[in-house]
């Protein structure tokens, strides 16, 4: 349907308002509830076994950063490139960095309970002259810092871009909000990745004090994208499937979001291999023994699954163009990249403790899944009520009619 | 002795892209084979409208792109094994990890090989001759015209019910082209 067909409104209210009577209404509440119930569950038996429980917590929270990061990452990157064919989806990716700022509350029990229990650098008396050397960036007063820093940046750019898009829709002068968000998107981006950059350094890499790699930060990043595309994906098929953005969102966009997905999981492969390549062949044994503790017993198995799971299979699943434009095939491999993502994480996190233990086991623990559900919990309940408080769609972004014709050729 | 030139085909000129978009489906729906539509630049969904079916070019890229990856390989696994084996800073002769890059590079290079000749051999090209610039309207289709070439090679092809089916689609111009 060309735009010239069309009367009226370009879309109708009922395809991006979700209804007063519908079950989507009451999924903030419920997910709420569940959320905080893990969370409460895992804080209070968290005396059975702190460390084990900090690594799962910090598991689950990086998991939901990635969410969150990926969601701010796709809406500073459309206004940045004047994006058009990306305006019907870009309000899903706008709620979901609504929650980036409550996933970085997370972070905070973390970084003034946990350190103690998942880095060892804070201990004050370690006798350890690599550690002595990096004090000044590792030490529990910057890293504090940091934090709070990371904390105001991504709440500044969530809430900013989340506020002016919204308003956007009741706005008397639509493009001044348009241009505000294209003018700040450049230094957004700057900011972002910046601080998660830094942010994975902190959280992620220095659980091994030892170890480095520069190219960590991309490494996180790149599994914040393939997971946000999926996340998108995922949500207009359910809402296609309550009748909502039926005609709005099509097998056009959802190729697109599944091109994003795609070209995602190659850049983890990509970037992944990098990693390991570099390290691999200079050998050296301060940067090979990272990997060394996740090439022995049940790390190997897992290491290898990573492979597959993240960047074999979804190369070979989502080549194919119909994959991609069947809705049904296309949310298969988006619950797999988010399954994915939550594995590489726990790839990233918990063989530091086993590590510390010298032991070479996975040890699931209910801690897994309580700090799991809570995190999850959390973050649906934010992203969800975001969904039901405005329309699904930036109702007056000048690119609108431009999407809502976008075709691939 | 003049030979009576042979015919090569019909061709029909449209004004605008939409009437060549109709033009094309009743042509499909007509059944005929060997023809095509030729438009200065890509028209959307002109595919649905001329019936043409996916192109086979993405499964010449994956044989190629996957023989290339072997090939590459391969050489390496050769070199560094059988033909040179050294040992580099205390590795294995089959360093698989150090192969990744080149192995990667010639499954792209074969891959991309195979599009752009793949595609090129497909489109029978290069053609240094082409019937259709014997007529002196086709020019324009680089410019500001739509055509369609109903070929007489089609053996749905009959010089008057083919004139009128595309005089009946809106063309502004039917003319037979010489071969």
């Amino acid at each position: 349907m060309s735009a010239h067909d069309r009367h009226g409104p370009l879309v109708r209210h009922e395809q991006v308002h979700i209804s007063d009577d519908s079950p989507w209404r009451r999924l903030p509440g419920m997910f709420a509830v569940i959320g905080a119930a893990g969370l409460v569950a895992g804080f209070l038996m968290m005396g059975r076994d702190p460390a084990k429980f900090w690594s799962s917590y910090l598991t689950a929270v990086m998991w939901g950063m990635a969410l969150g990061l990926g969601g701010l990452w796709y809406v500073l990157v459309q206004h940045a490139a004047r994006a058009g064919w990306s305006v019907v989806v870009r309000r899903i990716a706008e709620n979901m960095a609504l929650a980036l700022p409550v996933m970085a509350l997370l972070l905070l029990p973390i970084v003034f309970m946990g350190a103690h229990d998942l880095f060892h650098w804070t201990e004050v008396e370690h006798h350890d002259e690599v550690l002595a050397a990096k004090a000044p960036y590792l030490n529990e007063g910057s890293f504090r810092m940091r934090t709070i820093i990371y904390l105001v940046v991504w709440s500044a750019l969530a809430l900013g871009f989340w506020n002016w898009s919204t308003k956007q829709d009741t706005a008397a002068n639509p493009s001044e909000n348009a241009h505000k968000m294209r003018f700040w998107a450049p230094i957004g981006i700057i900011a972002f990745g910046v601080s998660l950059t830094f942010g994975a350094f902190d959280f992620l890499m220095s659980l091994d004090p030892h170890w480095f790699s520069t190219i960590f930060g991309i490494y996180y990043f790149a599994g914040c994208v393939s997971i946000t595309a999926s996340t998108i994906a995922l949500t207009v098929i359910l809402l296609h499937r309550s009748g909502y953005l039926r005609g709005v969102v099509t097998a056009e966009h959802f190729h697109d979001l599944g091109k994003m997905m795609f070209a995602f999981s190659v850049f983890w492969g990509y970037i992944g291999f990098s990693q390991f390549f570099l390290i691999w062949y200079a050998s050296i044994p301060e940067e090979t023994y990272w990997y060394s503790y996740r090439g022995h017993g049940d790390w190997l198995t897992l290491s290898l699954i990573l492979v597959f799971t993240r960047f074999v299979l979804p190369f070979v699943g989502i080549m194919s163009r119909k994959i991609k434009r069947n809705p049904r095939t296309l949310a298969f491999w988006c619950v797999w990249i988010i399954v994915a993502e939550f594995l590489d994480m726990y790839w990233l996190v918990q063989p530091a403790l086993a590590h510390r233990h010298g032991s070479e086991h996975i040890r699931p623990d209910l801690f897994d899944i309580t700090t799991l559900a809570g995190v999850a919990g959390v973050f649906l309940a934010v992203f969800t009520w975001g969904l039901t408080k405005n329309a699904l769609v930036p109702m007056k972004d000048p690119r609108l009619e431009e999407s809502l014709n976008h075709e691939n050729f | 002795m003049a030979k009576r030139p042979k015919t090569y085909g019909l061709l029909a000129e449209y004004e605008n892209s939409a009437d060549l978009y109709h033009a094309c489906e009743r042509v499909r729906d007509a059944g005929y084979a060997a023809w095509d539509a030729h438009t200065p630049f890509p028209v959307h969904g002109l595919e649905k409208a001329m019936g043409l079916r996916p192109s086979i070019v993405p499964w010449i890229v994956c044989v190629m792109g996957f023989s290339g990856a072997a090939l590459g390989f391969a050489l390496q696994y050769w070199a560094s094994t059988i033909a040179y084996p050294l040992i580099i800073s205390a590795k294995p002769y089959n360093s698989y990890p150090a192969f990744v890059p080149v192995t990667f590079e010639l499954g792209i290079l074969l891959g991309s090989f195979g599009a752009v000749f793949g595609m090129f051999g497909l489109n029978k090209l290069p053609q240094l001759y082409h019937s259709l610039f014997n007529s002196s309207r086709f020019p324009r289709f680089s410019d500001d015209r739509f055509f369609i070439s109903i070929e007489a090679r089609d053996p749905k092809y009959d010089p008057e019910r083919t004139r009128r089916l595309l005089e009946s689609t809106g063309a502004t111009a039917v003319e037979e082209v010489e071969d």
